[in-house]
């Protein structure tokens, strides 16, 4: 026993390294939300295409919906928007929303007609507040919202063709199958 | 010579008109808006001081210039004048951004190690030395090296 004291030291270093190598594979940024599995904040927003318009958060209960943050002024929202544009041809189960983010509105339009309009409607959150109930922290986030209105996943981040095809459509399925 | 003076005098006439500028600069800097009600932004301070910026994670919303921490600012301070706790705001920011959001997070299970982990080291450090030192102080003392300086006197 007394023989295997010397190795006392390497068990210590290999215990560091699995949690220095924990800490790498960490992101920081990635925040969990504590609104996964609640109710989806309410909101009352204007469309952008129709300002006279206003679209609550009533007004989607029955859908299955995919809420998409974006801004004009966002870099990673362009790395995005061709992924989200591809998957939209796909034709999911998930009525796709876009919320334009503390953005100006013209702006937002000449966003959507140069780079593509993947959305079935955009809401417009100039000052942000709805951004703030959803605990909206970055853009690009995207949050899959059930026919009752509750959030089921969140994606802090571009969306990727991985998480698309792989996680936001399959459970769209098993959601928009809930009824 | 002259030449040399008048290449001196417009050096001087552009330092002076460089500082005029950087300290115009800095005034303009400095010239924010005044508080319309200091003892409310010195509430807001020190709320937004216990909260943590998500765009810029090691500054608080005080601290910080982000966009997302001006509108939490302006919601702190919308809130405080609707005669909102320090408590209630807290709750609504932990609602939408989770514990995270909070400089001092609070105790509860997951964040039990968390709080007690330093102190628990210094528990198991201190056992060590205790174990240490009893054990040395059963040694004979022939088993020491003897202190140089007591070594030196034995050969003097």
């Amino acid at each position: 026993m007394k023989s295997l004291k010397f190795l006392i030291p390497l068990a210590l270093f290999l215990v560091l390294v699995l949690f220095l190598a924990r800490g790498l594979r960490l992101d920081p940024r990635e925040v969990p939300s504590p609104l996964v599995g609640k109710p989806a904040p309410t909101f009352s927003l204007a469309v952008l295409d129709d300002p006279a318009r206003r679209v609550s958060r009533e007004d989607m209960l029955g859908k299955v919906w995919l809420l998409n943050v974006w801004a004009s002024w966002c870099t990673a929202c362009l790395i995005e928007h061709p992924h989200i544009n591809a998957w939209a041809r796909t034709r999911p189960p998930v009525t796709l929303v876009g919320l334009n983010y503390k953005d100006d509105s013209a702006a937002g339009r000449k966003w959507l007609a140069q780079y593509g309009n993947p959305y079935a409607m955009s809401l417009v959150d100039g000052d942000g507040r709805v951004g703030i109930d959803f605990g909206v922290y970055g853009v690009p986030e995207s949050f899959l919202i059930d026919k009752k209105g509750v959030i089921r996943f969140k994606q802090i981040g571009v969306l990727t063709p991985e998480v698309l095809s792989q996680k936001i459509t399959p459970l769209a399925k098993v959601l928009d199958a809930e009824g | 010579m002259r030449k040399a003076d008048s290449a001196l005098k417009g050096l001087r006439a552009a330092c002076l008109g460089l500082a005029c500028l950087c300290l115009s600069a800095a005034q303009g800097d400095e010239a924010r808006p005044a508080a319309a009600d200091p003892a409310l932004e010195a509430r807001v301070q020190a709320v937004t001081e216990e909260l943590r910026c998500l765009v810029c994670q090691n500054q608080t919303i005080a601290d910080s210039h982000a966009g997302l921490a001006e509108d939490l600012k302006r919601e702190v301070r919308e809130q405080l004048q609707r005669g909102a706790s320090e408590e209630q705001i807290k709750r609504y920011m932990v609602d939408r951004y989770g514990d995270f959001v909070l400089y001092r997070p609070p105790v509860k299970a997951t964040t039990w190690l968390l709080w007690a982990g330093p102190a628990l080291l210094l528990l198991v450090a201190l056992v060590g030395l205790a174990v240490v030192l009893r054990r040395r102080s059963r040694l004979d003392a022939a088993q020491f090296e003897a202190d140089p300086e007591e070594a030196g006197e034995v050969t003097r």
